[in-house]
């Protein structure tokens, strides 16, 4: 037994820990009766990979194979996004999709159906998986793709590990012609303003936008929009980069050695950041060369950044809300948010494309994400929040979520009664999988 | 293009070791006594830098079969990483002689054995690295573990005289003390986060180690220091302590 907890260090729960190296080994653990769940890389914020027994897919992290003509590769779910950037930027190909972190295994963007900037124009992880094999409770394994097994397929993509263990996956990277991207930062004044960029950014691949949740009044959804190509190479003008366009050379790695008291938070010192961020980036839009890594993944350059919210945790709160809703409904949440006084400094916002998979988060609409350290109050008001997001027809993304009730997830998710009727099916055996998450909104008993 | 031998190659350490050594260009000889474990990483490797990779079977008990091991290499490795090691049960190790033995014969006798072969070789050669995961263990002898660590002890005593007669001969030695790791046997274990290396620290350190032709490496720094106070605690007050 060892204590066990996912990025936003809330719940933190004793569980009996162990991974595997072979389907073999995996088939006799699953053997032992109970509830288990896949754990990867522990970068859900929630819950979500908790539970009284727990299996790492960490060791399960093999490449098996990649067609250099095709783009395809095939590898075990514990693989990291980041072992995949290492390996094949430099031979010209990056991921289809990929979330803020690249600190989260394939299992995991496949079971959390994960998004990135480019949700508009490329939907989500989920939608490049050509086929996968999973293993059932019962250790029996399933090959399925959206024509083979396809019932299987579509509650497993966004199934947040309920439907079986996923062992590996294929799908297809892009191809990249440099390690760089062509950026353009844009500063909005209020929500307005951003909203008006995101709608007329649809013809940008990837794009996002960093928001103030603390400024109010007339500057209410203050932020700075950042949309990005990948460059081209006959784009690059750096000497030293042109030469070999596909390496980066290493970073600065920065790291948060222990956790922050929990004082260290507080309305002032996020205040002050969200106020130096914004201006930061002056008016107007501004072109420039970044890295990908600086783009996608600067908070992986600060290792264990989660500790500055101290041993109370945090969770984001992240909901969409269906772009009819969007403007109006964004504002009266953001402004509940900001009179609140709670949020801090990590609020992205963004517009999703359409999506129409069986149990994913992404809808076509507006979607926030915002840290808030564990407290009280905090709790409180996320109560008031769903209850607003739920009745403009949004909903809560389950591997931020730590918190939401069942009656909030029944709701909000249109599938959620098949869903569970499907899982209760395949959990018929002795082995269920299931994790605390899954418990506390009703999915599984 | 460079090659290593990475003996045990099936443990979490000498994987990530693998994988360092490939992104860097090297060919791999992968030897292991369950090969049905490398066979996967083996694929992998191919896949990730469409290295030379060669998997076979070893024994690090089965002493005669290693020179003939060694002489069937092709070609012969310009490195050499040992990384096979047994844990044991100390409390059983008490009173059961087998469990000594497999110890001693893994942690130390087996690498003994090993390297006898290979410190000819690269003599003979004029060139080489040969590496060894030993453990902070052996820096001092502790009640909860002087099986083990006497064994390790052993090895990197044996590691000091190797070193000592190939450094003139141009054959790099060097013994790698880990600290705590996390792998497969501490998953289910709490260990303190900032004395814990990562298998991929460990493989860092070991290539970092070799390129600089370091003698005795430990992967985080910190441990250098807390063995250097373990080791000199008076014994008198040593000898109550519960380590």
């Amino acid at each position: 037994m060892r204590t066990i907890s996912d990025w936003g260090n809330y719940p933190v729960i004793e569980a009996e820990v162990s991974g595997f190296d072979t389907a073999d080994q995996l088939r006799s653990k699953l053997e032992h009766p109970g509830d288990v769940i896949a754990f990867g890389n522990g970068r859900s914020y929630g819950d979500s990979s908790l539970q009284e027994r727990v299996l790492l897919t960490r060791r399960f992290n093999k490449f098996l194979a990649f067609d250099d003509s095709t783009g395809e590769l095939r590898c075990q779910a514990g693989v990291l996004l980041s072992e995949i950037l290492d390996v094949f930027v430099p031979r010209g190909w990056f991921l289809p999709v990929t979330p803020g972190t690249k600190l989260i295994t394939i299992g995991g963007a496949i079971a959390a159906d994960v998004h990135g900037k480019n949700h508009h124009v490329d939907g989500s992880f989920g939608q490049h998986v050509i086929s996968m094999d999973v293993m059932r409770s019962d250790g029996s394994i399933i090959t399925c793709s959206p024509t083979e097994h396809a019932e299987f397929f579509k509650i497993t993509v966004g199934g947040m590990g309920l439907s079986g263990l996923i062992l590996n996956a294929t799908f297809k990277l892009r191809r990249i012609e440099t390690a760089y991207i062509r950026e353009e930062t844009i500063r909005a004044a209020n929500l307005d303003e951003i909203m008006d960029c995101f709608e007329a950014s649809g013809d940008w691949t990837y794009s996002v936008a960093w928001i103030d949740c603390l400024a109010r009044g007339d500057a209410m959804g203050r932020s700075i929009m950042m949309r990005g190509e990948h460059l081209k190479r006959d784009e690059l003008t750096d000497p030293s980069r042109k030469q070999e366009p596909l390496i980066l050379k290493g970073g600065v790695k920065l790291g948060v050695p222990f956790r922050f008291p929990n004082f260290a938070l507080n309305p002032l010192t996020m205040k002050a950041f969200n106020v130096a961020y914004y201006h930061k980036c002056r008016p107007g839009a501004h072109l420039h060369v970044t890295d990908y890594n600086s783009f996608f993944y600067p908070l992986d350059a600060i290792d264990n950044w989660n500790r500055i919210y101290g041993r109370r945790g945090f969770t984001q709160y992240q909901f969409v809300i269906p772009k009819e809703a969007g403007r109006e409904g964004m504002r009266r949440i953001l402004k509940r948010i900001t009179e609140s006084g709670l949020g801090s400094f990590l609020a992205v916002l963004k517009l999703f494309g359409e999506q129409n998979s069986f149990m994913s988060f992404p809808m076509a609409g507006y979607t926030l994400a915002l840290d808030f350290p564990i407290s009280l109050k905090a709790m409180d008001l996320f109560k008031e929040l769903d209850a607003m997001v739920a009745d403009y027809g949004g909903r809560l993304y389950l591997a931020k979520d730590s918190r939401m009730d069942a009656a909030m997830f029944e709701k909000t998710y249109p599938n959620a009664d098949a869903f569970r009727q499907s899982i209760a099916t395949l959990n018929q055996g002795p082995t269920r999988f299931s994790s605390l998450q899954s418990k506390r909104i009703g999915i599984t008993l | 293009m460079k090659t290593v031998l990475i003996l045990g190659a099936s443990s979490d350490m000498a994987q990530a070791i693998a994988k360092k050594y490939a992104s860097e260009g090297w060919g791999l000889q992968l030897a292991a006594l369950e090969t049905d474990l490398i066979e996967p990483l083996a694929g992998d490797l191919k896949v990730r830098s469409g290295a030379e990779v060669q998997t076979m079977f070893f024994d690090a008990t089965d002493f005669s079969s290693h020179q003939g091991a060694y002489e069937a290499l092709e070609p012969k490795p310009d490195a050499v990483v040992a990384v096979f090691g047994y844990m044991g049960d100390q409390i059983e190790a008490r009173t059961n002689f087998e469990e000594v033995r497999k110890t001693i014969d893994i942690n130390f006798t087996g690498m003994v054995s090993v390297f006898n072969i290979v410190a000819d070789a690269f003599e003979k050669r004029g060139s080489g690295s040969i590496i060894a995961i030993s453990s902070v263990a052996g820096d001092r002898g502790r009640q909860s573990n002087y099986i083990y660590g006497s064994a390790k002890a052993g090895l990197t005593t044996y590691l000091s005289g190797l070193r000592n007669r190939l450094a003139k001969k141009g054959v790099h030695v060097m013994t790698v003390k880990p600290g705590f790791c996390r792998t497969k046997m501490t998953e289910n274990m709490e260990l303190p986060g900032a004395l814990t290396a990562e298998p991929e620290q460990v493989a860092r350190a070991v290539f970092r180690g070799m390129e600089k032709k370091r003698s005795v490496v430990y992967t985080l720094w910190i441990w250098r220091w807390i063995m250097l106070i373990i080791r000199h605690i008076p014994e008198p007050i040593f000898k109550k302590m519960g380590l």
